[in-house]
């Protein structure tokens, strides 16, 4: 929280609800505006803002830099493909409960040997696990697919199947897109509740001071364990969110580049405001789409243009905007 | 009544040893100071008894309970606080966020996932009213890491004060301040302590500070108890003259 977090909270209360619902109503109107691939770019950037938004939960809030949250991802989107392939269900909804189970036990596993250690550490460590799970998936081919991965079918969406004749594209981005949306918009909300409980704030103070939030009678294993299995069950969340819109789950997602990504969008879009990781999220996707369409060598072209972002918005784009629009407001009589 | 004894502690880091085979009580209500050159081992000793390092020797007993192998976290919930040599605050917070996490974590509110710091008027009340005792509610909404020496110090203690502890643990706390504002600081916290009965031991190398403020002294030397007694006691010891000042008073 801010310098007069407390003092001012209660009266900015209504501007943040004010600015929640804007932005609710802008994307509710995006598939009727939007073309349907950018729509479908805009579901995968809001469900890698809900995998970023649980990333900045550690990074943000806890002070812990993971290199490792593709491994809770993965694991979501590998729940829904097992619940797929093994249990023949076709449920969202039940692929999401499996999804937050499958990525809370793994995490919660992973983050008793992790936070125990901080900084490189810990980086290293969150690395070593999530590649772990990246060869589980690569080496067991029989179960997993290997290189070529799993399969998986449009699911039924409140017990809605997809009907007879219905366009797949016109239900990923109408149905599907508003169901991500809702979704978006709860796991956000939670989010915000968390990082602005009592809890949230022991959070900041380990960030802040550890040895001093340790004499406040902070347990500061015991929270940043929990946060750390937060932080997971929002990553297999956005997992699971995301594979029947991919329609396939293959290793990649569990390989240490794409937690790299998950960092990336989370310092483009600034990690120490809130719903910087929500715009770093959605502008990453779309440049990663665009510079995929436009050359070959959009690995070169995507870098060059991060770089730039990152040196010249060196607190991202939410704390850019955040200093921009004052001022615009200022000059504009 | 002996709030807190301390018998055969040892504290050794490779070959030195920086706590040796110390005994040390304090008695509920009082002030006491505890005094020794640089590297005396004073500091060491409250890590121990604080829970911050591990004893390789000796019991502690609070409250007539063996704590020796007890954490920080159960010794603060025994009623054991202390505030740090060198400042240790939450800098990105507020003043006011500082003392009040320390209240929403003396009360176990920090488990607390689902509901919103800010409705909770009773703990920001508290701790403004903390913040009012240490003559630092103007700088509540301010970052702590922007306020001065002199007020981090005080805040520093103040957050230790906001646990509500049975024993309080001050290392140096106007070290590295100026001094003319030594003396308001600890008037604030002298009076502080004594309104609130707590029993507090003040580490301390400024002997006006020391003899003004407290009641009976410790003195420690090479990682001993050099010497206890009224600040009188003291003061006519020849060997703590000698030790602590280099000189004979004779």
């Amino acid at each position: 929280m801010s310098a007069a977090g407390a003092l001012d909270h209660a009266q900015s209360l209504p501007k943040t609800f004010i600015a929640a619902a804007v932005a609710a109503v802008l994307l509710a109107l995006a598939p009727f505006v939007l073309r349907p691939f950018d729509t479908m770019s805009l579901t995968y950037g809001l469900i890698m803002a809900i995998a970023a938004l649980g990333f900045n939960l550690l990074l943000g809030y806890t002070g812990l830099l993971s290199f490792g949250h593709s491994a809770y991802f993965g694991v979501g989107a590998y729940t829904v493909a097992f619940m797929v392939k093994y249990l023949k269900i076709a449920s969202l909804e039940l692929f999401i409960l499996g999804a937050l189970i499958g990525s809370i036990l793994v995490s919660a596993l992973f983050g008793v040997v992790c936070v125990r250690y901080t900084r490189i550490f810990f980086g290293i460590l969150t690395l070593a696990l999530s590649q772990v799970l990246w060869s589980l998936a690569f080496k067991f081919f029989w179960v997993t697919g290997g290189t070529d991965g799993l399969r998986v079918p449009t699911p039924t969406l409140l017990g809605r199947v997809l009907a007879a004749g219905e366009d797949k594209v016109t239900f990923l981005t109408h149905g599907y897109y508003y169901y991500v949306l809702a979704v978006f918009f709860l796991a956000l909300g939670v989010m915000w509740v968390i990082v602005n409980s009592p809890f949230g704030k022991a959070l900041q103070a380990i960030r802040d001071n550890e040895t001093r939030a340790a004499f406040v009678g902070v347990q500061i294993w015991r929270y940043r364990w929990v946060a750390f299995v937060v932080s997971g069950a929002y990553t297999g969340l956005a997992g699971a969110l995301w594979v029947p819109l991919n329609g396939l789950t293959t290793p990649d997602i569990l390989h240490w580049q794409f937690s790299g990504e998950i960092v990336f969008m989370t310092v483009l879009g600034g990690f120490r405001i809130f719903v910087g990781p929500v715009i770093g999220a959605v502008v990453f996707n779309y440049l990663k789409t665009y510079a995929v369409g436009y050359t070959v060598y959009w690995q070169m072209l995507l870098g060059v243009v991060l770089v730039t972002l990152v040196l010249t918005l060196p607190t991202g784009i939410a704390g850019a905007l955040g200093r921009w629009v004052p001022r615009l407001r200022r000059a504009v009589p | 009544m002996t709030l807190l004894a301390a018998t055969g502690l040892v504290k050794q880091f490779g070959e030195f040893r920086a706590v040796d085979n110390v005994d040390f009580a304090v008695r509920q209500g009082e002030v006491l100071a505890l005094i020794g050159s640089n590297g005396a081992g004073k500091t060491t000793l409250v890590n121990l008894i604080s829970g911050l390092f591990r004893p390789d020797g000796g019991l502690i007993r609070f409250q007539s309970v063996d704590v020796t192998h007890q954490t920080a976290y159960q010794r603060i919930k025994a009623g054991i606080a202390r505030s740090f040599q060198i400042v240790n605050l939450f800098d990105q917070l507020s003043c006011l966020d500082n003392v009040a996490l320390a209240i929403f974590s003396r009360d176990g509110k920090t488990r607390r996932l689902a509901s919103l710091a800010d409705r909770d008027p009773v703990v920001w009340q508290e701790a403004r009213e903390v913040l009012d005792q240490f003559g630092l509610l103007p700088k509540a909404p301010m970052l702590a890491g922007s306020i001065s020496q002199g007020e981090r110090k005080l805040l520093d203690v103040a957050v230790a004060y906001a646990l509500r502890p049975k024993l309080l643990f001050l290392d140096e706390p106007t070290s590295g301040v100026s001094t003319r504002e030594k003396a308001p600081i600890m008037d604030i916290i002298s009076s502080i302590v004594r309104s609130g009965k707590i029993t507090a031991v003040i580490i301390e190398h400024d002997m006006d500070i020391v003899f003004r403020y407290s009641e009976r002294i410790v003195v420690m030397h090479q990682g001993t108890v050099l010497a206890d007694g009224t600040p009188d006691e003291i003061r006519r010891n020849e060997s703590v003259t000698t030790t602590l000042i280099g000189t004979s008073p004779g």
